[in-house]
């Protein structure tokens, strides 16, 4: 098993003549907490999907976990959580009921699923909402529920698109501290949003323009690289040059 | 196996808190059973007839007295003119005109023969052929009255051949008998078709279905945990189905029971198999909806259950071979009111167990976890 959660070589996906992620390479190493940013329409979402065997790439290299993205999708999904931008838990089940199914796919026993189903309900302060319909929930808790579920397993890495879209500051910030958690137990984070204070909180971050990666470094280093006093700054600076009109 | 009965749990859990979906599935396909095998009727009687007598004589009363007297005629006009029993006709009042030619009795009496004239509105196919050859019928039975009466008694017993017929397994030409197990198959067909095609597209819709495709979750287990569910409420509906005619409209399956409901399980995959691949081609239950309707509509009319088969002209027998209702509308109803044994229905189950495999496999085939 390699030591790099995710290498990444030349990987790029073409729609016909459009070339959605265009010859991107990065490495991420376990633990870490990688922010993948780029405005809409940048490729960062397809390129994520890439990663996690559901979209077969179109060329390059890449291994997630140690695993080919080209032949070995069943192996990385048994290594990966993933939290996609549309909710994703069923809304017609009990917050237990989802802990029960998601955590059983990923073959936790009986007893694992009793235990860490009760840890994580209360963790997230759910106790008295553990028999309530998921879709009843408020937007921030349900997608901490989902986040929690996500690495219910504990996988090698996470991939997070844009879990905090549309959710308060005040859970967000909550979000994050779930998301350091999950960092300091060892699962890599593999994260992708459009929030620049929470840019800052990665320990690397990558910027895609247009399919590619134009920057790629510390939070700091890329402000000092840009002559910034903030992300916000950095991700302007790089997003100007966008010729692919965001949709 | 673990993974699948969680997916199982999940399903029949998600179908029974949908409250909108319940109904559907198990109180709509009665009630329509309860209803449509009532208006169902192939039996055409209340035949608007006119007449337009230029004769007025005896014979013509006796004819037009005992044509309705035959039940299945309403006399709706009696006029001398051919104009104003057009009317009728052009204003949907009447289906037939019988027309009697003036010197009609003297005709008959003198010449031994005579000619009367029907005009039928073709608008309504059925009415229109099945009223003239009733009247025919009765004419004919005129025409013999008529010839035992002027004839010597020794020369009428010569010249009419009676024809005398009986129905064999449904002797009094119950119409219930014959409807009920096909409109409950039509029942089972609509609500696992429409089921199956639209639960997956849900998902998709939902976004559900990207979390199922990044879990190790393996697309046999996740195409059979959708069918094991819908394939029990066919099983279901199809056993409360068979009860309400039961009790209902008395229909007792004369043949095996096991044999049914071997059929039914075999029936119910290869469904379920079309539903599934509708939905497996649809990106949401709109689409899917349209696309399921559509082919239901074919599954319907090609069945034989409103047009019979045998009359449908050599490429229409080819369609209704190649829907599976087809096959299993004839086993209902060869099992349920002839008692056929497997022997008399081994070429339907190889049909529907072909059937069964290619959906199923096409279906597979086409859902990709990976795109």
């Amino acid at each position: 098993m390699s030591e790099k959660a995710i290498v990444c070589k030349d990987l790029t996906k073409r729609f016909g003549d459009f070339v959605a992620v265009n010859h991107i390479s990065f490495d991420v190493d376990q633990g870490e907490i990688f922010g993948f940013l780029g405005a809409n329409g940048a490729g960062k979402t397809t390129a994520m999907r890439m990663l996690c065997g559901l979209s077969y790439p179109t060329s390059g290299e890449a291994a997630v976990a140690g695993y080919n993205v080209f032949k070995q999708q069943e192996e990385i999904k048994r290594n990966i959580g993933y939290m996609s931008q549309k909710f994703s838990l069923y809304e017609t089940l009990t917050v237990k009921e989802n802990i029960r199914f998601y955590g059983g796919v990923y073959g936790l026993s009986d007893k694992q699923l009793k235990e860490k189903g009760d840890e994580l309900i209360t963790k997230l302060g759910l106790e008295k909402e553990a028999k309530m319909m998921v879709g009843s929930l408020p937007l921030g808790w349900k997608q901490k529920l989902a986040f929690s579920v996500a690495i219910i397993h504990q996988p090698r890495i996470v991939f997070l698109d844009e879990p905090t879209g549309g959710v308060d500051p005040v859970t967000r910030r909550q979000f994050w501290d779930l998301i350091y958690d999950a960092a300091g137990s060892g699962i890599t984070v593999f994260v992708t949003t459009h929030y620049m204070d929470e840019a800052e909180y990665c320990n690397r971050i990558s910027v895609m323009v247009d399919g590619r990666i134009d920057a790629l470094d510390t939070p700091a280093n890329l402000k000092k690289q840009f002559d910034a006093t903030s992300m916000n700054e950095v991700f302007y600076a790089l997003a100007r040059t966008a010729k692919r009109s965001a949709d | 196996m673990r993974t699948l009965r969680l997916l199982l749990e999940k399903e029949f859990r998600q179908i029974f808190r949908d409250k909108g979906l319940l109904p559907i599935l198990f109180i709509m396909p009665m009630v329509q059973l309860l209803i449509m095998p009532l208006a169902a009727n192939f039996d055409v009687k209340n035949i608007n007839l006119v007449v337009v007598d230029r004769d007025h004589s005896t014979y013509t009363q006796q004819m037009v007295t005992k044509i309705a007297s035959s039940g299945y005629f309403h006399i709706a006009g009696y006029y001398s003119d051919y104009a104003p029993a057009l009317h009728e006709i052009e204003r949907e009042n009447a289906d037939i005109i019988l027309e009697i030619p003036a010197h009609f009795e003297t005709d008959l009496v003198r010449e031994s023969r005579a000619d009367v004239y029907l005009a039928a509105d073709a608008i309504n196919g059925t009415k229109a052929g099945l009223g003239t050859a009733y009247l025919n019928t009765i004419l004919g039975d005129f025409n013999n009255e008529i010839r035992m009466r002027w004839l010597p008694a020794k020369t009428a017993a010569v010249g009419t051949v009676d024809v005398t017929y009986s129905n064999w397994f449904n002797p009094e030409m119950n119409y219930h008998l014959y409807m009920v197990p096909g409109i409950l198959v039509l029942l089972v067909t609509m609500v696992g078709g429409f089921i199956a095609a639209l639960n997956i597209v849900k998902e998709k819709e939902v976004g559900t279905i990207e979390q199922i495709n990044v879990t190790p979750i393996k697309k046999w287990q996740f195409i059979i945990g959708k069918m094991i569910p819908f394939w029990t409420i066919g099983m279901v509906d199809f056993t409360l189905g068979l009860l309400l005619a039961r009790f209902v409209y008395g229909v007792i399956p004369l043949g095996s029971l096991l044999l049914l409901y071997s059929f039914l399980a075999i029936y119910l995959v290869a469904l379920l198999g079309f539903g599934l691949l509708i939905s497996t081609y649809s990106d949401n239950q709109l689409q899917a909806m349209f696309v399921a309707f559509f082919f239901i509509m074919i599954f319907m009319l090609m069945s034989g259950l409103f047009i019979s088969v045998d009359n449908m002209p050599p490429w229409a027998k080819i369609i209704t071979k190649l829907t599976p209702v087809t096959h299993f509308i004839d086993v209902v109803r060869m099992i349920v009111l002839k008692g056929s044994r497997f022997s008399d229905i081994k070429m339907q189950f190889l049909y529907e167990i072909a059937f069964a495999v290619a959906l199923n496999g096409w279906a597979i085939w086409n859902y990709r976890k990976t795109a």
